[in-house]
């Protein structure tokens, strides 16, 4: 198991290794000077040297990469090259922001689709079995942003139930944070939820259909005892595989719902770091998005290990 | 551990059929035993097909009944109706009685089902690789059984799941105990689904086809394990097989399956010694065990002609006509039952439903 755990963990690191090698790499190959592109093409020749000067961009691109690489392991982001802000606050910040956005989202759609989930296995040959199917199949169809689109027009703009955007980070004030983060984090958990629950139906019915299900109720457990003690931990497996993707998919997602609600998180960040042309933060961004998705990786197959036991325990 | 013990000690015989175990009918003027299972007009039917006919048999307290036929016959259907397990979609009509208890199980509530399963009635499936969750120690699988019947607190029934595990022969039952099914083989895993299902002291035992997915060396061990927990519980036991020699070891009356009717049951030596029904005489035939073992050129067996037709396609009337070379006019009837000889069971415990039966051209 141990054994396991550690071969995964190099693999982590492997991969991390490489693709910071991979986003470097990209930075390096779009078109143009980073410094020139940075300033504007109207900036004047000693503006862009002395940006080169100060930010090291003539030294050899492994010396680059190594100092970019040993910023990001220890936090030590420097400030970016035209505000001259520090970066590593900011991200800090606005990771916390995506966090909780991404985390209450994906929390929200377990919520909602495992019992939905199971319903539509265990009722799939009746009519509400059928009916919510059908519904999550339009679920599936919506992106986050236009359900983020319906619910500002309905809850913040017509009803006034919520305020249509922004941020309020919940030290300073628990109830405005809740409020800003609900429309936001209900807009990216409709379709995360109506994916889940089709991928927990079909994996509620292929356990129903095991033979030790039909062994529990001969045991004297009834359906739905059967299903919830042997059942669920059994369907978990295919279903993790699908919280880590879904993750990484609310990752992306969150860029766009940011917007959309003014909220600023990662997301954000990176589009304005975009537009600002500030290379070395959107470089930084990306790195940090990626790592987020294959740490994510790796905690997924740390779970399968814990909940399936063949794969951690040999044969006697 | 490298060798199971079931190989260990099944390598030492050599016959897995005829040694597994060997027993004494009852005596044929013994008072009459209680009934235990009582089956009458049983029919299921999977929407508009039907998939079984006017199935009636009773089981007594101690008595091993077989339920043979080849594939497709209707056994297994049997069995789960008797459970109340019939996979949706399936239903059943017609009784099914259990000692003990005054209501039909046909009609039961799936909780009354529930109480009664598991504790007064239990199951032994074909498959035990499968049928162990894969992620529950196989201990705490066998004291659920207790606790969830109240037999036992939670303390109690882990230190009686031990118990049991040591008592259907597993060496080492502790660490059994503590292990997950992938780390037993087949034949220790079919002993913990017999301990599973002897934990509650059974009135009937359901076994469908226990033994047909193990090694041939390990079968009669784990028959041997289940026929001496049965026996030692005087539990009445439901026995199918397609083995004619297993269940010649095993049980003492049979019943034999076609087309999801009844048609011959008795006791075994009557029944497979001299069969009377047209379809019992085929399915003797086609496993002369005898001829097949020590005949020098290993003769082909007799085979039942033609194949059995997919449920919903039998024809009317006798269902084994279309494969019967002695079917005539008359055979287009439903065959009555005739009782043979007399039975302390009643009239259904031994009989047959045949126009033509062995022996009856003879007298033409
Ligand atoms: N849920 C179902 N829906 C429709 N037909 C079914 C269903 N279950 C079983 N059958 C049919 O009923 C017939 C009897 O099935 P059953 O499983 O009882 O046979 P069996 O005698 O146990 O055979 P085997 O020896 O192969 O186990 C088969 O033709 C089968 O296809
Ligand atoms: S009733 Fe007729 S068809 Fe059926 S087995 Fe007997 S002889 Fe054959
Ligand atoms: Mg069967």
């Amino acid at each position: 198991m141990l054994l396991r755990l550690a071969r995964r963990f190099l693999v982590l690191l492997v991969s991390l290794a490489v693709a910071s090698v991979l986003v470097f790499a990209f930075m390096q190959v779009l078109p143009g000077d980073p410094a020139r592109v940075a300033l504007g093409m109207n900036s004047s020749d000693e503006a862009v040297a002395q940006l080169r000067e100060q930010f090291g961009l003539d030294r050899p691109l492994l010396v680059q990469y190594a100092d970019w690489l040993g910023g990001v392991v220890t936090l030590d982001l420097g400030v970016e090259w035209v505000s001259k802000a520090p970066i590593a606050p900011q991200l800090v910040d606005r990771l916390a922001v995506t966090g909780w956005l991404v985390i209450t989202a994906m929390v929200l759609a377990l919520v909602i689709a495992l019992p939905v989930g199971t319903w539509m296995a265990v009722r799939h040959r009746h009519a509400d079995g059928v009916l919510l199917s059908a519904i999550s199949q339009v679920g599936v169809a919506v992106p986050a942003f236009l359900a983020g689109i319906i619910l500002i027009t309905y809850f913040a703009k017509r009803w006034q139930w919520f305020p249509s955007g922004g941020w309020v980070p919940p030290a300073e004030d628990p109830v405005q944070f809740l409020l800003r983060l609900a429309l936001p984090a209900i807009s990216l958990a409709l379709v995360q939820a109506s994916m889940l629950a089709r991928y927990v139906r079909s994996a509620v019915l292929e356990v129903l259909r095991e033979d030790y299900l039909r062994t529990a109720r001969a045991k004297g457990l009834r359906p739905m005892q059967a299903l919830t003690r042997h059942g669920l931990r059994n369907a978990a497996v295919p279903i993790v595989t699908v919280l880590g993707l879904q993750l990484a998919t609310l990752l992306i997602g969150a860029v766009v719902v940011e917007r959309v609600f003014v909220i600023p998180g990662l997301g954000s960040f990176l589009l304005d770091s975009v537009a600002a042309r500030e290379l070395i933060t959107v470089q930084t961004i990306v790195m940090v998005l990626v790592a987020a998705v294959l740490i994510i990786n790796f905690l997924v197959d740390t779970v399968y290990l814990l909940i399936d036991p063949r794969l951690r325990v040999g044969h006697r | 551990m490298t060798t199971t013990p079931d190989r260990a000690r099944g390598g030492a015989r050599n016959n897995p059929t005829e040694r597994a175990v060997t027993r004494e009918s009852a005596p044929p003027d013994a008072p009459a035993r209680e009934t235990v299972l009582t089956v009458e007009g049983l029919d299921v039917h999977a929407g508009s097909t039907r998939l079984l006919h006017d199935v009636t048999f009773s089981i007594q307290r101690g008595e091993r009944v077989g339920l043979i036929g080849e594939s497709g016959s209707g056994k297994s259907l049997t069995a789960l109706a008797v459970m109340g397990l019939l996979a949706e979609g399936v239903t059943a009509t017609g009784q099914v009685r259990l000692a003990g208890h005054d209501t039909e199980l046909l009609g039961a509530s799936e909780r009354r089902m529930s109480q009664l399963r598991g504790d007064r009635m239990a199951m032994i499936f074909q498959e035990p690789m499968t049928a162990l969750n894969p992620t529950m120690k196989v201990g705490r699988q066998v004291a659920e059984v207790l606790t969830q019947h109240r037999t036992a607190d939670r303390r109690a029934a882990a230190r009686r799941a031990v118990e049991l595990l040591g008592q259907v022969g597993l060496p080492d039952p502790r660490a059994v105990a503590r292990s997950y099914p992938h780390q037993l083989s087949g034949g220790q895993r079919q002993r913990v689904v017999a301990a599973i299902a002897l934990a509650n002291d059974p009135l009937l035992l359901v076994c469908d086809e226990p033994t047909t997915a193990l090694d041939v060396t390990v079968q009669a061990l784990v028959l041997d394990l289940i026929v001496r927990g049965v026996e030692d519980r005087d539990a009445a036991m439901l026995f199918i097989t397609h083995d004619l020699a297993v269940v010649a070891t095993v049980c003492e009356r049979v019943l034999v399956m076609y087309g999801g009717r009844i048609v011959e049951a008795g006791p075994v030596t009557e029944v497979l010694g001299d069969p009377q029904h047209r379809y019992t005489q085929g399915l003797v035939a086609a496993s002369d065990l005898e001829r097949a073992r020590t005949g020098p050129g290993r003769q082909p067996l007799d085979t039942i002609a033609g194949n059995v037709p997919p449920a919903g396609r039998f024809p009317d009337g006798c269902v084994f006509r279309n494969r019967c070379a002695f079917a005539t006019e008359v055979c287009e009837q439903v065959p009555p039952w005739t009782p043979r000889g007399r039975h302390e069971a009643g009239e259904h415990a031994s009989g047959y439903a045949c126009f033509h039966p062995v022996g009856s051209e003879t007298g033409e």
